[in-house]
């Protein structure tokens, strides 16, 4: 087995092997520890020895071990605890994959988004504290506190490693995705220094979000997160020049798009679309499936465009979501009507001076010929924006039209 | 999201100071820096020393010139600033205000998102 496989078969071992011990053990902190020193024994011995049977067997019952010494060597537990590691190695191993519970665990309300983030990444990712820090640009001793927060939060909340059920299991779900969303995010859209760890992030993020498919393979919005992730990252090449410009939708060349992960995308939003629910992702999903149906910007059906943000507008109503319907609308009614409907949402707090409101409003105002206009919008734009690659891209719009 | 939190100090402020008053804007953020170290919201933060010791270097005819004295003649110079990684611009302003210059009349404590990063983060 080549190293890359060795590696894969250990990132994919490692949540369901930490899933196992949490669910056995209740002690996060302690589990992890174990799990990591496990997974290090197995990247030693098996390239030797090659790789025992049961792989995960063999994780779980060395990390169960190095659990239990830690725990006979630590006093204070000593006198709380009187297990024998006989009676806590199991003999079998259960075959119920814990990946999922554990994705729950580290999505747990208490914590922010960041540090749902990071926990996910170190946890279920079984990426190092090096690398999450080295993805989200910050030092590697703020990640460590931060996780470790994280941890101790979880442990105060008394969070059991039972899965929730019903109203609080769906709305843990959504959590979950929101964080694998936010992962995928984070490495599409790197806007400063370290592209190239920040897209290790979006290629975690699918990987996550197809675990996450393959226990859930009925929910619609499981499948239409996985879906709009896999369409999104199939235009990663032309969404920038070679010198880090930014290339719109309507100007990228399509021949650069990856069809392979496009008609997976597609089937797997259609597949979807056919089922009983329907959820925002599912709909951004179906949208992105539309783009990337068009051979050129020209044939984008940008009724059904239009159509899908209308459904997305009722079901999950946004300012943002609203602003997108604009350009849409612009496109099949003309940019008047674009304009009319971004004055409704003039008042939005939510969107006051917003980078992506000006600049929207400088497009459509470009089309209708005020080219005076453009330009004031465009300027105001890119000095709102905190993208570097953005504001060049505006100004450059605006020394265009002005 | 990363934000600078700079900090605006003037020192005729500063002078007109009780020993205690300094000695708590120490300890405060003394006790900040240790909450945003263990939140895991802390990047980095440095201080400066006094204006009167800053050189302004300009480049003329190809040639580097030093004058003494800070660039701007102002009541009011950069003094230090924090680096903060954290949820977003409210939580930001959230910390900002934990900062004992804020509470100071004549101190400017000011939030500015961060746009470009590069470079070594760790010492």
């Amino acid at each position: 087995m080549t190293a890359p496989a060795f590696e894969d078969l250990l990132r994919g071992l490692t949540p369901q092997v930490l899933g196992t011990l949490v669910r056995r053990y209740a002690r996060f902190e302690g589990c992890e520890d174990a799990v990591q020193e496990a997974v290090l024994a197995a990247t030693l011995q098996w390239p030797a020895e090659g790789v025992p049977d049961n792989p995960r067997g063999w994780l779980v019952t060395v990390a169960s071990r190095r659990l239990i010494d830690r725990m006979r060597s630590d006093r204070a537990r000593r006198e709380r605890e009187s297990l024998t590691a006989e009676e806590l190695v199991p003999e079998g191993v259960p075959d119920t994959d814990d990946t999922l519970a554990l994705l729950f665990l580290c999505c747990h309300p208490t914590l922010t988004a960041a540090s749902q983030t990071a926990l996910t990444l170190r946890a279920v990712g079984g990426l190092t504290t090096a690398e999450i820090a080295r993805a989200f640009l910050v030092p590697e001793a703020t990640m460590a506190a931060r996780i470790s927060r994280a941890k101790q939060r979880i442990r105060a909340a008394g969070s059991s490693f039972a899965l929730p059920r019903g109203a609080e299991r769906e709305e843990r779900l959504r959590v979950v995705l929101h964080v694998l969303y936010l992962i995928f995010n984070e490495g599409y859209t790197a806007s400063s220094g370290g592209e190239l760890q920040r897209s290790d992030l979006a290629h975690e993020a699918i990987r996550l979000a197809r675990t996450v498919h393959t226990q859930l393979p009925e929910d619609g919005e499981v499948s239409g997160l996985l879906a709009l992730m896999l369409l999104t990252h199939a235009r990663r090449d032309a969404r920038t020049t070679a010198a880090g410009d930014l290339v719109p939708l309507a100007e990228q060349d399509r021949a650069q798009w990856d069809r392979g992960l496009i008609a997976e995308g597609t089937a797997l939003i259609r597949a979807s679309l056919a089922g009983p629910e329907l959820g925002p992702y599912q709909l951004q999903a179906a949208i992105a499936a539309t783009h990337a149906d068009a051979a050129t910007a020209e044939q984008t059906d940008w009724r059904q465009v239009h159509a899908l943000y209308l459904i997305l507008e009722r079901i999950a109503p946004n300012p943002m979501v609203t602003l997108n319907r604009a350009i849409a609308l612009a496109e099949t009614e003309g940019p008047a009507a674009g304009l009319a409907l971004l004055a409704t949402l003039d008042g939005d707090e939510r969107l006051a001076g917003h980078h992506r409101l000006l600049s929207v409003r400088a497009h459509l105002l470009e089309a209708t010929g005020d080219t005076a206009g453009a330009y004031e919008h465009y300027r105001r734009a890119a000095k709102a924006t905190a993208s570097i690659a953005e504001r060049r891209h505006l100004e450059a719009r605006a020394g265009r039209v002005g | 999201m990363q934000f600078l939190i700079s900090l605006h100090i003037n020192p005729a402020v500063l002078d007109a100071l009780t020993d205690e008053e300094k000695a708590a804007i120490g300890q405060g953020h003394g006790a900040f820096i240790e909450e945003v170290k263990k939140s895991g919201e802390l990047i980095t933060t440095q201080a400066l020393v006094d204006p009167s010791q800053a050189a302004v270097v300009s480049v003329r005819n190809g040639r580097p010139v030093v004058t003494d004295g800070p660039f701007l003649e102002s009541k009011e110079y950069l003094g230090g600033f924090y680096l903060i990684d954290c949820e977003d611009r409210e939580r930001a302003i959230e910390l900002a205000a934990r900062i004992p210059d804020a509470a100071i009349t004549g101190l400017g404590v000011e939030v500015r998102q961060v746009m470009f990063a590069d470079g070594q983060l760790e010492a």
